[in-house]
């Protein structure tokens, strides 16, 4: 049983960008909200420290520092115009959230309080600025319920509970999607003039992440699917602080708000790194610094982690401005952050590659930037680029609200004006074909065996260090995984809520996710932001000042495409803090 | 008795497949407790937890059941992980709700030992030898752990859950002081997982109470000083289906995972309405 709807315009998941691009888009053309989560529980949630704009509440700073800021964060892999327009967006996108009731912390004027955060600094590097606007260390949880708040007061259509199966494409142009309803296993199809996908990251391909489980890169791996590359995914972000062993995340506004890391002998080694902003220095730099503190025998006690330490922090700062990661370390770690330090190691954290769009949230293809008509991303998933190769604490809640409001524009404008798509013959059929190869498999692996190989082998081989034996040897253990895949079967066979299913479609995709990033990552034989390769350790400016673009061939090999990184005023320079 | 004593209901997708496809369904292999290593020995560092969990799939039986699993997990892994281990290795079929896994996401609030908690803030070690795990109460469950969330979030927008102001407003935020901010900083907390409505025995025998969920979320706009709506939310409470059904339990208050005073919160809203001050 097939049913089909059609909208003008279908947004594909409900976090910060999927939920910002559907205020915009559902007050000018009828729109619906696919989601396999209920809204609120989707991952902006778990975002903590806060959202930068340079509104100088507390100190002197300007969106040009901010930008300036972003570019050197990102190791100029970073699209220079798109970050301008993000930093100078900022302003308003914060006052709008103001607006629409976000809770900031005030300041004792009353005005919207800002802290520091890491990579973010006054007048190009002098010292950190306070220019992250934050609500406890639950920013991102607010985020996502202010915006969802506003689409209730839109009667913005929802579709809770379903999950996007395949990506429809007819005479070039998009014409919508396929979905599974979790609750009844019916295959709806939507049929769209214009789909934005803000289906979120993909850190479920690595095994220590601060990533949902639903975090499964489904967007991304079905436009890999019908021939849209992916950009820089081998730039993936490490944050250096998850709670050792689980990588539940521990926001960087810990350190922002005074609290420092210690190797095993006690020492405050962020010192030597990064002389002038110490423990606030980019997430990969603080990331490294930490895998080479324990490769040289300095973790804490000889093992794979080190130290936070917040002791010296007045109990009211560690209370009231961090409460929810104390109480994570408190649960999870059985420690006490007010008289113990808390063990932490680098955590998989977010992707800064996915579907490349330009700054209206247009995705497109090829080193021409070709548009794909009526086919948008904003968020996680999708590739600016404004966080390069390595992305500052904050960007991302800046990054879903600017480009997911751009996107939801840019999707009902091209809506208004554009034809009903026609639909392929069948439009379920390879969707079918899909969930009935599972249904029948032979059911001689378990999934989660696979899928846990995967997330051990991505991790070592492809973390925050990486080389070529390592990744050769990856590529390998990839190919068999794909192999052994088709021997995964599902047990549960039955119509309602039938999440092993979903959970063998969601492995299918990480698969195809992890081939892209190895490929990026062993073809680009340098090192810069994220991406740091211990056979050659120096960025290549004249060889990789270039964007990757990884397609997959009928053989399901990657190849690899370039296309020119869009500079600006900031000329490369080596990146010191 | 368990699920894969049962034979398998209805083929899913059963139009497309039965025309198409007259291949026999494999059984696969066993999945029973004993037949896979992972469930030998506790390995070093581990220890067995016994999970009883109520099931109900009504593809397979008309009435639920209960069912008893023996996984092999760490002392600090979450429940949650050890009814993956179940899911994945035991019985592909347990149906649960989960993503975050660190309690910020709402998603697994689940009766465990008879108290309402997130699967993802329970460590194995608080909970071993033997755990029992039930779905909440008072949403009618469609599967195993999974209950309809829909009342549920139809009481939440009940609440006009949104900033209702229509002053105009400049290109600056709006002012409000720290004090201002404090008086519902609280409520903002809440990530609507239903552990509190769902432990609340009015809840349970009345459809039609809004339960504590909404009133927080209520309360959280009520006592914004930037907010308007107040007197339409307390219109709303203070009807039959409103706050005055509360009894003041505290049950809600003893399952909210953020730790959210929420008996305070409906106090606050009763005051609100008796005292027309807020």
């Amino acid at each position: 049983m097939t049913t089909t709807h059609t909208y003008e315009a279908v947004i594909v998941g409900a976090g910060g960008a999927g939920l910002r691009a559907a205020i915009e888009a559902s007050g000018r053309v009828h729109t619906a909200v696919i989601s396999k989560l209920y809204p609120t529980r989707s991952h902006t949630g778990a975002a903590q420290g806060g959202m930068c704009a340079a509104l100088g509440n507390v100190e002197e700073d300007s969106p040009e520092w901010h930008t300036f800021d972003t570019v050197k964060g990102g190791d100029y892999l970073v699209d220079q115009p798109a970050a301008e327009i993000m930093c100078q967006e900022a302003i308003d996108r914060v006052i709008e959230l103001e607006h629409w009731g976000f809770p900031f912390n005030r300041t004792p004027e009353g005005r919207i309080d800002q802290r520091r955060f890491g990579g973010h600094t006054r007048n190009h590097g002098e010292a950190p600025v306070r220019r992250a606007c934050y609500a406890a260390d639950r920013t991102g949880h607010m985020i996502l319920q202010t915006l969802y708040q506003q689409c209730i007061n839109r009667d913005v259509r929802f579709f809770n509970e379903f999950y996007l199966l395949d990506l429809l494409m007819a005479d070039g142009r998009c014409a919508g999607i396929v979905a599974y309803e979790l609750a009844t296993g019916e295959i709806h199809v939507f049929r769209a003039k214009a789909v934005l996908f803000a289906t979120g990251g993909y850190g479920r391909i690595f095994k220590i992440t601060s990533n949902a489980h639903a975090l499964t890169g489904d967007g991304p791996a079905l436009c890999l699917r019908r021939g849209i590359p992916l950009q820089d995914m081998e730039m993936y972000q490490f944050h250096p602080t998850g709670i050792y062993k689980l990588g539940i995340l521990i926001s960087e506004a810990v350190r922002g708000e005074g609290g420092i890391l210690l190797n095993g002998e006690g020492e405050r080694f962020m010192e030597r790194y990064a002389p002038t902003i110490k423990d606030l220095a980019p997430r990969d730099m603080v990331s490294r610094a930490i895998y080479q503190e324990i490769k040289e025998g300095r973790g804490v006690d000889g093992k794979d982690f080190v130290h936070l330490d917040v002791r010296h922090l007045p109990r009211d700062v560690i209370e009231k401005k961090i409460p929810d990661v104390t109480e994570f370390a408190r649960i999870y770690l059985g420690v006490e952050p007010t008289t113990e330090p808390v063990p932490i190691q680098p955590t998989a954290h977010y992707a800064m590659g996915g579907i490349p769009t330009d700054v209206h949230g247009q995705v497109v293809v090829g080193p021409e930037e070709t548009p794909v008509p009526g086919l948008y991303a904003a968020g996680e998933c999708a590739c600016v680029s404004v966080h390069g190769a390595n992305r500052l604490g904050t960007n991302s809640l800046l990054d879903i609200v600017v480009f997911g409001r751009r996107g939801g524009m840019a999707m009902a404008e091209f809506a208004e004006a554009a034809e009903e798509p026609m639909l392929p013959d069948e439009p379920e059929r390879e969707t079918v074909a899909m969930l009935r190869g599972l249904l029948q498999g032979p059911n001689l692996e378990f999934a989660a065996d696979i899928r846990s190989q995967l997330q051990e082998q991505m991790f070592d081989l492809c973390g925050v260090v990486r080389s070529e034996e390592g990744l050769r040897r990856l590529q390998d253990v990839l190919r068999g995984l794909h192999e052994r895949m088709q021997l995964v079967g599902v047990q549960d066979r039955g119509r309602l809520f039938n999440t092993e299913l979903m959970e063998a479609v969601e492995l299918g995709f990480l698969l195809d996710i992890a081939d892209t990033v190895a490929a990026g990552a062993l073809d680009r034989d340098e090192s810069r932001g994220g991406h740091y390769r211990e056979d050659h350790p120096l960025r290549d400016d004249d060889h990789w000042l270039k964007h990757s673009l990884a397609y997959r061939e009928a053989d399901g090999s990657i190849r690899l495409e370039f296309k020119d990184v869009k500079l600006g005023r900031y000329v490369p320079m080596e990146r010191k803090y | 008795m368990s699920a894969r004593d049962e034979p398998s209901a209805d083929l899913p997708l059963g139009d497309v497949l039965e025309a198409s496809d007259e291949a026999e369904w494999w059984e696969g292999p066993p999945h029973e407790p004993g037949a896979k290593p992972r469930v030998g020995p506790p390995a070093p560092g581990q220890v067995a937890l016994t999970i009883r969990i109520r099931r109900y799939n009504p593809e397979l039986r008309d009435k639920p059941w209960w069912d008893e699993f023996r996984v092999n997990v760490e002392p600090t892994d979450r429940l949650l992980d050890a009814l993956h281990v179940v899911k994945w290795y035991h019985d592909g079929t347990l149906a649960l709700r989960r993503s975050c896994g660190h309690g910020i996401c709402g998603s697994d609030a689940m009766l465990i030992d008879g108290r309402n908690r997130l699967a993802c803030k329970m460590l194995v070690r608080d909970v071993a030898p033997k755990v029992t795990v039930e779905p909440i109460r008072g949403l009618r469950v469609l599967k195993d752990l999974v209950v309809d969330m829909e009342p549920f979030f139809a009481g939440y927008a009940r609440m006009l859950p949104y900033l209702i102001n229509d002053e105009s407003t400049s290109d600056r935020e709006r002012l409000q002081s720290p004090e201002e901010r404090e008086r519902f900083d609280d409520t903002t907390k809440c990530i609507l997982c239903a552990a509190c409505t769902t432990s609340c025995p009015i809840f349970w025998a009345d459809d039609e109470y809004v339960g504590p969920a909404a009133i927080v979320n209520a309360h959280r706009f009520i006592f914004d000083s930037r907010d308007r709506g107040a007197d339409e939310r307390l219109q709303v409470l203070s009807q039959k289906s409103g706050v005055f059904r509360c009894r003041t339990t505290f049950n809600c208050t003893e399952a909210c995972p953020r730790g959210i005073k929420v008996t305070k919160a409906i106090q606050d809203v009763k005051r609100a309405i008796l005292f027309d001050r807020y």
